[in-house]
């Protein structure tokens, strides 16, 4: 029991940390909090009017005398007080929904800010998935909840103090009553509670499955049609489909079990209040209005008791949901931009070194040992290596994707990590492997870097390029649509508009990871060579996957196990047959020849 | 007040998707008849005893507390009549809440079950090419959102049909009391309708264009994060932070405009009861005054009019969800009534022929439908004929986006051809079954897809005959038991999606196992082998050209799409093709005799490395400059 009091406890503290960390970082939600909570607190008067008309009427205008005069005057004055709470609750709602909304959409798009600003790193693909729901289901679980479940929590449990202090005017021994009837509702709710959280947990677990077999259906349709497997992926979606309607009908059952408990107290609370109200009244000490109103205020009582279990839960869904947002911002960028302290990249051509550079990913063991390196400016040098000899990573290093782990890459001197992003990325793009594009037109993705360009400039660089036969061949030129992924259009010509896409972003320094590796060869070799005039008086640097780009380039960097082991000249490297280069060399001629 | 043009459509439109949504509840009711029967009573039952209690109540007050404190003595008897009789009540709601809440869920989540077990069957006997035409976001949704947006309003239904009974029960036990509250009634009730109808017929556009507006942040927000890469490397990420944002924006607002239509619905939905209350205190004290009524009955309708308000909103809520259930529920019957299967036929290949298979291309015709109506459909393909004879090795080379992966899905009847026909054995892939086909061939595409499921299960897919010693050859063959032997578990570890990450070559290895393990007689290979070492290939290819049983003699017909060199050298005759049209066949030596385009593809780097030898002989004779730039001046 202790433990289970612990463990409660350290969920209210970081409940309670979690809405403090909320409100430091949205300091806008505070703006006219006073005021919006005493909007509600008028609102809640409003609840418990017509119980205290009723029992002013029957009192005082119908028991013991009808007085017409005094039942209208109380009917009007409640009917006044009414107009007013009603326009009051319209003003809390209103004020309450603008400035939650107001500062959670900034939330939201701080953290999809913070999400593009964090490394490679903590950007995988893995995590994406649940990067996404940081800024969409996190955020609008908070909002749907401050929508529905948090005007009622907040309304409720004004009502809740409202209609008590009520009570307590009339009778602290009925109040008594109504409170001991509710007591134990409360504790069975309270039980009940824990248990639909882990109910929705497991829902929210298995809705997760099922998304992911009815994933599989859709995106491995061909293999399943090819192997003739769809009774086995029948089954599969079977399996999960009636895995999430069992969850979710037990966590149904345990929620109509908490509303019934509220409804049997409420039973039991008006069953008491007759039994005590009568035997009070005939001592005197209550009147027929009094005990009248007793029983309406009974019923205001047990709406927010029966609806309590749903409320919390969603209220603490929504609580995790934040503290889920709030974790994200709190990730400090580990690549971050030097900003106004930053420099900016010295114009004309860039050189590179690296000085004692040493990196390993996290808990892994070193991807590249103490390189020291420089290459001059409007050089273009090839790095090759066997899968895994860290060449990418070498690439990712350059353009201040991640950070070395020890030592510093310098552009023209300047160490990256004091190079302003704005500067760097303008002057330095990669083209990866995977040239991810948009949802939207060939020219679209190509001006990804650069608006401004009309189609006639990027006609230009297609030409230029001498890709403007493949542009022609498309449907619509220019205004193809790329489909999502860009997957209307093959991986080779992906990495095409890729090509384009860093070409008219015009950089001085040009990092190309495998950027051709799905793309023919004759048209590989024929882009090579129109790279090389257009990239003329700049860096280029290539990681490459076929060898052809090494001989093509002034030098070729050899990465060996996380080391550079060789450089040169293609033509000299390839001298001696028993080094890494030769090795690699011979292999690829076996396969081309 | 006139209505504006587009009011009046509006409402027309309205009442329209009314009638519509109508007849998605009826489709409900008539699917689950006896569960939505069970939770109908429950709220019958509900709704009858919250009349009840309002009649107890008043009588309790009436009965037994206004004589007993006029008398100043309390009758024992009566009092606990009086208590067990609201207590009892509160009994008699419970299992009316059971029975309603019980039904209603799972009723609701019945029907979603149902449904997406008839959408994913959908998704897997529709053909490919119906797949290729719809994208992977909407498939998902369809199953996924789009059912239960379509049963939402299952939940509120029992609730709303058992208030309407309520409604009907009170006004007629109002008229049983006296007519003067009941026209009290007549006026509060209907006007609460009226609101709450008002309420959700206002409320259902604002909330769709939030819903709409939230998959909008939300296809953004992957997007982008899916692209992370490209944004970073091109310093993108405050454009897109003001894409989002502009969104996020519009979504906010929208928000904003739900919330306003709730600041002043929900407040009045309140106070319109409370009026009627007070109306009732009026009207009752002067029929009180006439003698027409008791103080019992005034004091049960004014609760009446209490108790009954919230139920009211049960009839709100499904009026608010039927434009969504309409939407959701069009979409989902366009998948359910989809046509274009790709029915199997009932022809058998001769099961007691084990050796290779012969594929025949004969005038083979090809094209996609539109990406978009108006643009042209692609002709992919045209008069494509070609043959595989049994136990060669055919390679099919050509340049990027020349129709060979369209080949390759026609060979294994991923997509039907316009015109023209595909033979396996001299009968037509069409009117094969579909054991009979998926046993014959098999496919290794391009972008290896690798199920979330163990190493096993993504090799042995469950196939009759297919056991462990299968997949550890096939693994073998793929050169794959090494890896997999090293994985923590083995066969038993999990891949894919939630388990363990695998490098491209691995991937490439495990699928083109899974092709092998069902000892295809035709293998077609897609580009399959891309990312494994040529060592590796040839290795494969040639495992396969000798069956294990007869030794020289060849397990399957290959077909593969190739660059390498190496690869094609392993072919016994190759087939160039270009912009979706056979150019040439034969030997890889004939071929590069005769056929520039295919020697300008497969000797693409040898004649770079040529030129580059001249151009560096010349420059070293001419001009010995030492930078690029300079070189671009001078010339």
């Amino acid at each position: 029991m202790s433990v289970k009091n612990d463990e409660r406890d350290e969920r209210a503290e970081t409940t309670w940390q979690t809405l403090r960390r909320g409100l430091a970082l949205s300091p806008e939600l505070r703006t006219g909090l006073a005021a919006t909570l005493a909007l509600a607190l008028v609102y809640m008067v409003g609840r418990v009017a017509v119980p205290v008309a009723v029992q002013q009427g029957i009192d005082r205008g119908i028991v013991g005398g009808l007085n017409l005069d005094v039942v209208w005057s109380v009917v009007a004055i409640t009917a006044a007080i009414l107009t007013v709470t009603t326009l009051c609750g319209y003003l809390m709602m209103r004020r309450l929904f603008t400035v939650s909304e107001t500062a959670l959409a900034n939330v939201r798009t701080r953290a999809f800010r913070h999400v593009h600003d964090l490394s490679m790193l903590h950007q995988q693909s893995e995590r994406r998935g649940s990067l996404v729901s940081r800024v969409t289901s996190d955020v609008d679980q908070i909002t749907q909840f401050l929508q529905w479940g948090g005007v009622i929590l907040l309304v409720n449990l004004g009502q809740l103090v409202v209609t008590t202090a009520v009570m307590l005017a009339y009778s602290w021994q009925l109040t008594l009553v109504v409170l001991a009837a509710f007591l134990p509702a409360v504790l069975v709710i309270r039980q009940l509670q824990r248990r639909l959280g882990a109910a929705y947990a497991t829902v929210r677990q298995r809705t997760g499955t099922l998304l992911g077999a009815i994933g599989e259906s859709v995106v491995g349709a061909p293999v399943i049609r090819a192997y003739g497997i769809a009774g086995r992926t029948a089954r599969r979606l079977d399996d999960a489909i009636d895995g999430q309607r069992l969850a979710q009908q037990r966590a149904i059952r345990i929620s109509i079990v908490g509303s019934s408990v509220g409804e049997l107290a409420a039973g039991l609370a008006l069953a008491g209040v007759v039994v005590l109200g009568v035997t009070l009244g005939v001592d005197g000490t209550l009147s027929i209005g009094q005990l009248t109103a007793f029983l309406f205020l009974v019923t205001l009582f047990i709406q927010p008791v029966q609806i309590a279990t749903e409320v919390l839960n969603e209220a603490q869904n929504a609580i995790a949901g934040w503290r889920r947002v709030l974790d994200v911002l709190d990730v400090a960028p580990d690549v971050a931009d030097p900003g106004e302290q930053g420099r900016d990249l010295p114009g004309g051509p860039l050189d590179i070194r690296f000085a004692g550079v040493r990196f390993a990913y996290p808990g892994g063991p070193p991807v590249l040992h103490d390189i020291d390196l420089e290459i001059p400016a409007k050089s273009r040098v090839a790095v090759v290596g066997e899968t895994g000899s860290g060449k990418t990573t070498f690439a990712k290093l350059l353009t201040r994707l991640m950070d070395p782990s020890a030592g510093a890459v310098l552009l023209s001197g300047v160490p990256l990590s004091e190079v302003r992003f704005d500067s760097l990325r303008s002057r330095v793009v990669m083209v990866p492997q995977d040239g991810f594009l948009f949802d939207a037109t060939v020219g679209d993705n190509v001006r990804f870097a650069r608006p401004e360009l009309t189609d006639e400039q990027l006609g230009a660089a297609f030409t230029e390029l001498g890709l403007s036969d493949w542009l022609d061949g498309l449907p619509a030129g220019l205004d193809t649509p790329v489909g999502e992924r860009g997957e209307a259009l093959s991986v080779g010509e992906r990495q095409l508009v890729a090509l384009a896409r860093a070409y008219v972003a015009d950089p001085d320094l040009l990092v190309l990871d495998e950027a051709t590796s799905a793309v023919d060869p004759a048209t590989e070799v024929r882009l090579q060579r129109t790279l090389d005039a257009v990239t003329r008086g700049r860096t280029t640097l290539a990681i490459a996957h076929r060898l052809s780009t090494a001989q093509a380039a002034d030098e070729v960097i050899v990465v060996d196990r996380g080391r550079v082991v060789q450089r040169g000249p293609h033509d000299e490297l390839v001298r001696d047959a028993d080094s890494v280069y030769g090795l690699l060399y011979a292999s690829w001629l076996e396969q081309t020849r | 007040m006139r209505l504006t043009a587009g009011e009046s459509v509006a409402s027309r439109t309205s009442r329209d998707v009314l009638g519509r949504g109508l007849r998605v509840l009826g489709q409900a009711i008539r699917e689950q008849p006896r569960i939505f029967a069970v939770a109908v009573v429950g709220s019958v039952l509900f709704g009858g005893m919250v009349i009840a209690s309002a009649y107890v109540v008043g009588g309790v007050v009436g009965e037994v507390v206004v004589p007993s404190i006029a008398r100043g003595q309390v009758g024992v008897g009566t009092l606990a009549l009086a208590a067990a009789a609201l207590f009892g009540i509160s009994v008699l709601r419970v299992v009316g809440i059971f029975g309603r809440r019980l039904g209603a869920g799972y009723m609701q989540y019945r029907l979603q079950a149902a449904y997406r077990r008839r959408v994913t069957r959908r998704y897997l006997d529709l053909p490919v090419a119906w797949h290729q035409r719809n994208s992977t976001g909407t498939l998902l949704s369809n199953a996924n959102s789009d059912v239960e947006a379509a049963w939402y309003p299952i939940a509120p239904l029992p609730f709303a049909v058992g208030t309407l009974v309520m409604l009907v029960g009170a006004i007629a036990s109002l008229f049983a009391t006296d007519w003067a509250l009941a026209l009290v009634g007549l006026a509060v009730f209907p006007a609460l309708f009226a609101l709450n109808v008002v309420y959700s017929r206002r409320m259902a556009p604002r909330q769709a264009r939030a819903q709409r507006l939230r998959a909008e942040v939300s296809g953004i927000a992957h997007e982008s994060f899916d692209g992370a890469l490209v944004v970073k490397t091109m310093g993108r990420e405050a454009q897109e932070t003001a894409r989002f944002a502009s969104r996020a924006g519009e979504l906010r607002d929208s928000l904003i405009a739900v919330g306003r239509l709730r600041g002043v619905f929900d407040p009045l939905l309140e106070t319109l009861p409370s009026l009627g209350t007070l109306a009732v205190l009026v009207v009752g004290a002067f029929r009180l005054r006439q003698g027409a009524i008791s103080v019992a009955e005034l004091v049960s309708v004014a609760f009446l009019f209490t108790v009954l308000a919230f139920p009211v909103r049960a009839i709100g809520w499904v009026l608010a969800e039927l434009p969504r259930s309409v939407a959701g529920w069009d979409r989902v019957r366009r998948v359910l009534d989809a046509t274009g299967e790709m029915p199997y036929g009932q022809r058998v290949l001769d099961p007691a022929t084990s050796g290779p298979a012969t594929l025949t291309f004969t005038g083979v015709h090809f094209s996609y439908p539109p990406a978009e109506a108006h643009l042209p459909g692609a002709q992919v393909l045209g008069e494509v004929g070609f043959t595989v004879p049994a136990g060669r090795t055919v390679a099919l080379v050509g340049p990027t986006g020349a129709g060979k992966s369209t080949i390759t899905s026609l060979a294994v009847r991923l997509v039907d051809p316009d015109s023209g026909t595909v033979e396996l054995d001299g009968v037509d892939v069409r009117e094969l079954t579909v054991a009979s086909l998926t046993g014959t061939v098999a496919l290794v595409a391009q972008v290896p897809f690798i199920f979330d499921d163990t190493v096993r299960a993504n090799i042995a897919l469950d196939r009759p005959g297919v056991d462990d010693e299968d997949v550890w050859a096939a693994l073998r063959l793929a050169e794959a038991d090494g890896f997999v032997a090293a994985l923590p578990d083995g066969l038993d570890t999990m891949v894919g999606e939630r388990g363990t990450s695998l490098s491209g070559g691995q991937r490439q290895r495990l699928t083109l196992a899974r092709a092998l393990a069902g000892r295809p007689r035709l293998l077609v290979l897609d580009d399959a082998t891309s990312a494994v070492d040529p060592r590796v290939e040839a290795a494969i290819l040639a495992g396969l050209r000798s069956s294990a049983s007869q030794p020289g003699v060849p397990a399957a017909s290959i077909l593969v799409v190739a660059y390498r060199r190496a690869t094609i050298a392993l072919a016994d005759e190759v087939i160039y093709v270009e912009q979706g049209r056979v150019v040439a066949r034969g030997t890889h030596t004939e071929l590069l005799a005769t056929v520039p385009g295919y020697a300008d593809l497969v000797t693409a780097y040898e004649q770079a490395e040529v030129d580059r030898a001249q151009e560096r002989t010349y420059d070293d004779e001419v001009a010995p400059l030492p930078s690029g730039l300079e070189i671009e001046v001078d010339r």
